[in-house]
């Protein structure tokens, strides 16, 4: 029960683009066509959940006893940079079709704020790492639905007639903003 | 002249919100009111001034390939550095701001401007860049948290600046703020209008 | 002054300096500025004190006591006056806000009446839920003076007695949420023992 509540607030209540406000990059960047957008949230999941795997256990086991707690942000940042390069090379090595869809996708995650996000919230929220396993899974989720939803609309809209000084990114703002109302409506499905 | 340039560009030629579109996570999530802007765009203010000012400092001692790896790190220290003196100093601000001051360290202003510009030129340039950059960015915040709290709220900086009382405000402003301007959607849809108006002024 | 070369030596010790200057700088700078911070922690804490409760001339953040509650702790400030007790302020909790935990600090007179309440840490959305703040609304007042025994502390769609921020009846009843919490371990022998 507590991690259905987990994943259904991470997922619609509290979306990490369209009410936690992380993540507003990429999502504007890619969320031009329904499949790199899709290409992009699996990349997120995957770096977010090991991200959120090892930060936990860097902060539990090393910068806790050393009494270093605030040397978080420097280490987490340097973890998450370090990680994507290496899922990188591996998945050249392991699996060349998984690296073909996912490849161009990977460097732009280290700047992609929900992943740092999550690192630093699971730790705030005093989450054990199986809850905080479950919310970063279910926080890309979250992600992974706002950049699909939006990638839909957006496709739509290259065939409406958008004023001149509207176009790019005002029009994918203001859509933006009317997920967010509709998104809204979610609130209090937990509690 | 190219020096005064560096320093006045980032406000309004190359505003990092509304022309380069880059930083969105804090400018949406921080701007409910213009005192949280304002204190946003100053703590990013600082580290992007330290940052400019160290890069451009030690650039030429790194080697090519661990680049990035070592601005992330000089960011992430400056970052940490105003994280802990908010948290001395300004607690109430520290406490709204929240995780958005550690996320100072993936603004992609702060490490644009350190590849793009710190990297490659002299000190002082540098560092009038990084102001420069910085306060266009906090008037960007300041101006979009300023319109999100008075249409959302009925107050600038915090004071009320539609009375509550007399029949006209009531008849022109109805009882009660657009209160959608302060949660998130009113986020999106302030900066896109903002966004809008500045490319319609750009062109003329 | 030629770019440095990209080899192997060079790459580690470079980052290796980076790395250990950044620790050293933070290092310095964490020491100056931990006492400032506990300070400010501190001073929070005594503020709420003395807002919540009626005039005492103790130390109550020097006599606090923690009592251990389903799903956390609450922390027991005992205030007194000329050796008499003039109420007991409780830090209290509840993770059930809009946007997750709020912490208040409650003011009970002896006989458990609540004096006033004060917020400490809220996420609360601003314009509403963020009107349990006193100095936003007067959604706390109507907790002054009144004894939960016969106050219900339940929002008045729950069967309550207190009249929730209008839009925000998740923040008014996790605030209730708190305040019973409060209440339940100070009845229950939150006394010192």
């Amino acid at each position: 029960m507590e991690y259905l509540i987990i994943i259904i607030a991470a997922i619609f209540v509290n979306n990490v683009v369209l009410s936690q406000f992380l993540g507003i990059c990429p999502f504007l960047g890619v969320s031009n066509k329904i499949s790199t957008s899709a290409g992009m949230a699996g990349a997120v999941t995957f770096v977010i959940v090991l991200a959120t795997i090892v930060t936990f256990l860097l902060q539990h086991y090393v910068l806790n006893p050393l009494g270093v707690g605030f040397m978080q942000t420097i280490v987490f940042i340097l973890v998450i940079a370090a990680l994507v390069q290496m899922v990188e090379i591996m998945l050249k090595k392991l699996s060349p079709a998984l690296y073909q869809a996912l490849g161009i996708f990977l460097p732009l995650i280290t700047t992609n704020c929900a992943v740092l996000g999550v690192a630093i919230l699971v730790i705030k929220k005093n989450y054990n790492l199986l809850e905080g396993v479950v919310f970063g899974a279910s926080t890309a989720i979250g992600f992974g639905l706002a950049l699909v939803i939006m990638a839909g609309i957006r496709e739509q809209l290259d065939l409406a007639n958008v004023p001149k000084g509207m176009k790019g990114v005002p029009i994918a703002l203001l859509t933006a903003g009317i997920l967010a109302l509709a998104f809204m409506g979610f609130a209090g499905i937990v509690k | 002249m190219s020096r005064l340039y560096n320093l006045t560009k980032g406000i309004i030629k190359e505003n990092p919100i509304f022309v380069i579109v880059l930083g969105m996570c804090p400018t949406l999530a921080t701007t409910s009111s213009a005192m949280n802007g304002l204190g946003m765009g100053l703590a990013t203010t600082f580290v992007l001034f330290g940052s400019n000012t160290v890069i451009s400092l030690i650039a030429r001692f790194i080697p090519d390939k661990v680049r990035i790896p070592s601005y992330i790190v000089v960011i992430a220290t400056f970052v940490t550095i105003v994280d802990l003196v908010m948290q001395a100093y300004t607690q109430s601000l520290y406490e709204k701001l929240g995780i958005f001051i550690p996320l100072i360290v993936v603004n992609c202003i702060v490490l644009g401007r350190a590849e793009a510009f710190a990297s490659k030129n002299g000190v002082l340039d540098s560092v009038l860049d990084g102001i420069g950059m910085g306060l266009g960015f906090t008037f960007a915040l300041t101006l979009l948290g300023g319109i999100r709290e008075v249409l959302g709220n009925f107050s600038f900086f915090g004071l009320r600046v539609i009375p509550k009382d007399p029949w006209w405000s009531k008849a022109v402003f109805f009882h009660d703020p657009i209160l959608v301007f302060i949660l998130a959607p009113g986020a999106f849809i302030a900066l896109a209008y903002l966004i809008a108006i500045f490319n319609r002024l750009k062109k003329n | 002054m030629a770019k440095v070369e990209s080899n192997f030596k060079n790459m580690t010790a470079t980052l290796l300096i980076i790395t250990l200057v950044a620790s050293a700088a933070l290092g310095l700078v964490y020491q100056s500025t931990k006492d400032p911070i506990a300070a400010a922690q501190q001073a929070k804490i005594n503020n709420a004190i003395k807002a919540v409760l009626p005039e005492f001339d103790n130390q109550p953040s020097s006599e606090a006591y923690v009592v251990k509650v389903d799903g956390g702790e609450l922390t027991f400030y005992p205030a007194s006056k000329g050796g008499q007790m003039v109420g007991t302020a409780v830090k209290t909790f509840t993770n059930n806000g809009f946007a997750g935990r709020i912490e208040l600090m409650v003011g009970f007179l002896p006989d458990g009446t609540i004096n006033k309440i004060a917020v400490i840490a809220h996420k609360e959305t601003p314009g509403l839920g963020d009107k349990m703040e006193p100095k936003k609304s007067n959604f706390s007042v109507q907790f002054e003076g009144k004894n939960p025994e016969t106050f219900k502390l339940k929002v008045k769609k729950d069967g309550g007695d207190v009249d929730a921020i209008t839009a925000s009846t998740i923040s008014s009843r996790a605030y209730c949420d708190a305040v019973a919490r409060a209440y339940n371990a100070l009845k229950e022998g939150g006394k010192h023992e």
